[in-house]
């Protein structure tokens, strides 16, 4: 039987996805539901002094209106971040309270303040513009880089500082340095992104009244999570009690992980109100309230010989949270960063120095790549710089400074089992075309345009889990994930994951594991996830975690349904085990050739008897019917994917317009399950990391107001704006899971904005330019390139 | 949304008549829908013109193209006559929002609205434009009034827009990265005795640089312009440009469009 892993199999999902067949939450409608409308903060920092909802009460169609007043008394818990980091002093962070609906002050534009029932949308909209809240406008504190400067935003929480905190070691980084030929210097702004899912954040709430359960259907990229934590934070109901289910979910980028005000507020409020609820946000309130991403300010220096050998490094950079911590937005710019910051090259001594700030925007937690991309475009910078100082090459300082031995510790904290970052650099020149560039770079200035070249090479740790490592990191819950898989008596199995799809392929991926696992046809396997009520307890959908976790759960739950099935199959070929093998869904004695089907086991299982012949069940002594077994699995390590990726621009420096001409990306995700869905990952990552270097724009004004809150204003990459990717793989095998996956979901993300960048920097003459690289910065660069140029002639 | 009263209108007559202080036009409903949507404009009546055969379609004479007030950017971009007669307009209408607003909007519907942004207006200003409406007609040059404004009375509608023939032409657009709309535009027309430069995007609204349309009128070459300094002073400035990329753009355009002529 082919091996189904590693085959371009067609997504099974996209028959119901493409065809307008998708069920997604707003897709949802519960008879006799209500309508939910929130009253907004419009100002991002306000003391509330009074909400008067006597004017809305009376207008028409409305059911009920609460405020965080009842919420407060009702002692429903608020929002939380779910990883404790210490600062370098070896204090707590500081962690402000973050109630669903905001009582005595709101500290972004967009914060929920209170929530209309109605009985339609029109109707709640309406009167949610009658309730009248008396706000004292304070002045805001928005800027990233002067956070620590403005006044303080939540009470006890000096500076606006969250933490300030240390990985590494400051003497020997300055020893280093004080050694050092030449230190290459950077400051960058990594600019905050919007995730932008495509399916806005929305949530239906039907309670129970007789069995008093809460059934929540949600956008969530973690169900199980979610449940958790409204339920033991929240205080919304006990799990038991709470469904939450994620039907289809139409993308995330991290921005689905959270739990968040509104999704808590109907809970509470439709056991409350005894009607069920539906809320849909709508693209605005997606902009304002959906946890944005990335958002540092970093000042990083690389110590080097004349040599291009790299020699310390030091990352003092502030990290935006905005205005609250929510649950990756702690871990993010620390755990998820600072290891990664020294990039895919041996550097003897670093260290990574962040100070997360309050702020009053919109809070800022993982999104797509979470810490790794800013660590990468950290580094990257660093390093093509560095290069360009030196005039050595850019893929031969690289090269001077890769690990060649793995496993690899890394100066920080991992330590790297498996990579060849030679071969995947020089297969990403060879791809690009990388001699021949500056022939190309000739025939655009002939033409009057400017040409660039940049590359950047990653390493991210993903595949979040293991529980040991990430709770000893402070983490609050374990990330492993688990698995069910239930073979029927007819034969077809149901695969139950933990994990989420949320636009991965899971439906198509994990059948492919478990189809091969059980011999069986793909068509056979079913994968249901995104329902606390079915299956097993799981972590979700993030870190590029799904297949390096969930998958290899699947793998395990087979192989123990291959295990119970030998026993059962030895015991009807009257055999003992050992004599058995099995293969391509076949359970064979070896000698004999005599065999049973996988599928006639499972029968069995389930059938233990027969009414003609005499007593005798196929069952082995001791053994129990069925056929269904579950396994969690928590790795040892994280997976470590890795490349190099190469990108070519044009600039016309009289419009300031940076076309991406070609890209190359290279890419090591260990053993590839997909190819079709790999590349597809590849893409999307890709187009948002170029989305992040030369398009997406996320600005607030002095006052806190959002002013690019619409596709009118913020400025979403579109196909036309991409080249055609040019795609290759490497592959080294992850030694920490039986399938040798590492993860490929963020890699692209992580590695283009540093070689976009790079590119335009290189194309610019070296002049250094903050991202996005919209066309106005790069016109104003070129007239200096120009008047330099001229001055030098 | 709030509710209103939806008409469709059987004939210009009908639609001129149920036209008040609160009313709209719908044509392709691509800035009016949006609007009502956003609660930034209400309406009591809202009058569907799309119905009316009369106001779409095409013709070309020898002179002029005609095109119907209702007729959809799309249908104007693919135009084989557009295309012959005049290229540059073709090239307007395919270049206009994306392909779900290019095959709603309609050119009515985008001078009307006169949005400072619009690509639409330069044409008209270029190309000399008669624009006919179910009781006059209007010369572009005293049509578009500022921002948002038009020559326009209450209940007089657009039936047609009427484009002169230019012996070159073209149009080049810097656009808005986020809504494809212009920053700048520049439809730069030739016609027998003079060269019209229309810009859109730069100031409040659409306008004829008077110094580059005469440089170009005695030399019509990108020479002419090159390095040509424009006042930045009456131009826009906001996140995506700032009054003096805006200055700068326009001349660079200007010379593009030479040379693409
Ligand atoms: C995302 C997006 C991108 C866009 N990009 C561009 C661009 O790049 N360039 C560009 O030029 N435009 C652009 N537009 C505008 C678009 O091209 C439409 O032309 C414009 O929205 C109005 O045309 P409409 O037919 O949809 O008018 P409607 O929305 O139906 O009407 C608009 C106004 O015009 C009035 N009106 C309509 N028809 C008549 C008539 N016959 N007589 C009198 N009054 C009338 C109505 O009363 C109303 O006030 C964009 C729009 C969107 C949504």
């Amino acid at each position: 039987m082919a091996s189904l892993v590693g085959s371009r199999v067609e997504r099974k999902e996209d028959k119901r996805l493409l065809t307008g067949k998708g069920r997604y939450t707003a897709d949802i409608n519960i008879s006799n539901q209500t309508y939910a409308a929130f009253v907004r903060s419009p100002h991002a920092r306000a003391k509330i002094k009074k909400v008067d909802t006597s004017k809305a009460l009376k207008a028409s169609g409305v059911v009920s209106i609460l405020t965080g007043e009842e919420i407060a008394n009702d002692k429903i818990g608020g929002l939380i971040a779910g990883w404790a980091i210490r600062s370098e002093d070896g204090s707590e962070m500081k962690v402000p309270a973050n109630p669903p609906l905001a009582k005595d002050s709101a500290n972004f534009v967009g914060e929920p303040i209170a929530v209309v029932f109605a009985e339609s949308l029109d109707e709640a909209k309406a009167a949610a513009d009658l309730v009248n809240v008396d706000y004292k406008i304070l002045k805001g504190v928005i800027n990233t880089a002067d956070a620590m400067k403005g006044e303080t935003i939540h009470e006890g929480i000096d500076k606006n500082l969250c933490y300030d905190w240390l990985l590494g070691d400051r003497k020997a980084v300055e020893e280093a340095f004080a050694k050092a030929d030449k230190i290459i210097k950077v400051d960058l702004i990594n600019n905050r992104c919007v995730p932008n899912a495509m399916e806005p954040r929305a949530c239906v709430v039907d309670y129970n009244t007789a069995s008093e359960e809460i059934t929540l259907y949600t956008t969530s990229q973690n169900p199980h999570l979610s449940r958790l934590i409204m339920s033991a934070f929240g205080g919304v109901a006990p799990e038991n009690k709470l469904r939450v289910v994620a039907p289809d979910v139409g993308g995330g980028f991290g921005s689905k992980i959270n739990v968040y005000n509104e999704e808590i507020v109907c809970s509470w409020a439709s056991k409350k109100i005894e009607r069920p609820i539906k809320w849909v946000a709508e693209r605005t309130e997606s902009f304002l309230t959906d946890t944005h991403g990335r958002d540092h300010v970093t000042h990083a220096e690389l110590a080097i010989t004349n040599e291009g050998k790299f020699l310390a490094f030091k990352n003092e950079t502030t990290a935006n949270l905005g205005a609250y911590a929510r649950v990756f937005g702690t871990v993010t710019p620390t755990y998820l960063f600072g290891p990664c910051a020294t990039g895919v090259y041996i550097i003897p001594a670093a260290y990574t120095n962040v100070k997360a700030v309050y702020t009053n925007t919109a809070p800022v937690d993982a999104y797509r790549g979470a810490g790794r991309p800013e660590a990468t475009y950290t580094i990257e910078r660093l390093v093509e710089k560095a290069a360009m100082e030196l005039g050595i090459d850019r893929t031969e300082i690289r090269m001077r400074n890769f690990p060649t031995e793995f496993p690899f510790k890394q100066t920080l904290v991992h330590t790297v089992d498996s990579g060849d970052y030679v071969a995947g650099l020089e297969k990403a020149k060879q791809m690009s075309d990388y001699a021949g560039f500056e022939e190309r770079r000739k025939k655009s200035v002939a033409n009057g345009k400017l040409r660039g070249i940049g590359v950047s090479s990653y390493f991210e740790a993903c595949g979040i889990a293991p529980s040991a490592v990430v709770m000893s990191l402070g983490c609050g819950v374990g990330l492993w994930e688990s698995s069910e898989v239930r073979f029927n008596p007819t034969g077809q199995v149901s695969v139950f994951t933990g994990a989420h799809s949320h636009g991965q392929g899971h439906d198509t991926t994990f059948a492919q594991i478990a189809a091969d696992e059980l011999g069986i046809s793909l068509e056979a396997v079913d994968v249901v996830h995104g329902d606390t009520d079915k299956g097993t307890f799981g972590m979700g959908t993030y870190g590029s975690r799904s297949l390096a976790v969930g998958g290899i759960a699947i793998v395990n739950a087979c192989r123990k349904i291959v295990a119970k099935g030998k026993r059962v199959a030895a015991k009807m070929l009257e055999v003992s085990e050992d004599e058995i093998d099995f293969k391509d869904g076949e359970f064979v004695v070896t000698k004999s050739n005599k065999k049973k089907t996988i599928g006639e086991v499972a029968f069995a299982c389930y059938l233990p008897g027969s009414r003609d012949s005499e007593f005798k069940s196929p069952l082995p002594e001791g053994e129990e019917p069925g056929l269904i077994e579950t396994s969690f699995f928590d790795p040892a390590n994280f997976s470590f994917p890795a490349g190099s990726h190469i990108a070519e621009v044009e600039i016309d420096p009289e419009t300031g317009e940076v076309k991406v001409e070609k890209y190359t990306a290279v890419d090591d995700f260990g053993r590839i399950v997909n190819p079709l869905v790999v590349e597809g990952q590849v893409h999307g990552g890709i187009a948002q990391g170029i989305g992040q270097a030369l398009h997406e724009n996320t600005e607030y004004d002095e006052t806190g107001q959002l002013i690019t809150a619409s596709y009118m204003d913020y400025t979403m990459p579109r196909a036309d704006n991409f080249p055609e990717f040019n795609l290759g793989f490497t592959c080294t095998h992850a030694t920490s899971n039986p399938l040798g996956v590492k993860g490929c979901g963020e890699a692209g993300a992580i590695a283009s904005p540093p070689a976009i960048m790079n590119a335009v920097i290189d194309a610019l003459g070296g002049q250094e330019i903050s991202m996005p690289a919209t066309a106005e910065k790069v016109w104003k660069a070129c007239k200096v390139l120009k008047k330099s140029n001229s001055k030098a002639a | 949304m709030k509710t209103f009263n939806y008409h469709a209108a059987k004939d210009v007559k009908e639609a001129s008549k149920l036209a008040s202080n609160s009313s709209a036009f719908l044509a392709g409903g691509m800035t009016s829908i949006p609007s009502m949507k956003l609660g930034l404009a209400t309406y009591k009546d809202v009058i569907d013109i799309k119905h009316i055969k009369k106001l779409s379609g095409i013709k070309v004479s020898g002179k002029s193209v005609t095109v119907g007030a209702t007729t959809k950017h799309a249908e104007v971009a693919s135009s084989k006559d557009v295309k012959k007669a005049i290229p540059s307009l073709a090239k307007l209408a395919g270049g206009i929002g994306d392909a779900q607003v290019r095959n709603r909007g309609t050119v009515g519907g985008s001078i009307a609205n006169n949005d400072p942004s619009a690509c639409y207006p330069s044409a008209c200003m270029a190309l000399n434009a008669i624009i006919h409406t179910n009781n006059r007609r209007i010369e572009a040059s005293k049509f578009f009034k500022g921002m948002f404004e038009t020559a326009l009375k209450k209940g007089e509608l657009i039936e047609a827009v009427e484009f002169k023939i230019p012996e070159k032409s073209n149009y080049q657009k810097h656009p808005n990265p986020a809504s494809r709309y212009a920053i700048v535009g520049v439809y730069l027309a030739k016609h027998k005795k003079e060269v019209n430069v229309a810009v859109t995007g730069a100031k409040s609204s659409v306008y004829i640089d008077k110094d580059l349309s005469k440089a170009l009128s005695s030399s019509f070459s990108s020479s002419a312009i090159d390095g040509m300094e424009l006042d930045s002073s009456e131009m826009n400035s906001d996140i995506h440009a700032s009054a003096e990329f805006r200055a700068s753009l326009v001349t660079t355009y200007a010379k593009k469009a030479v040379e693409a002529c």
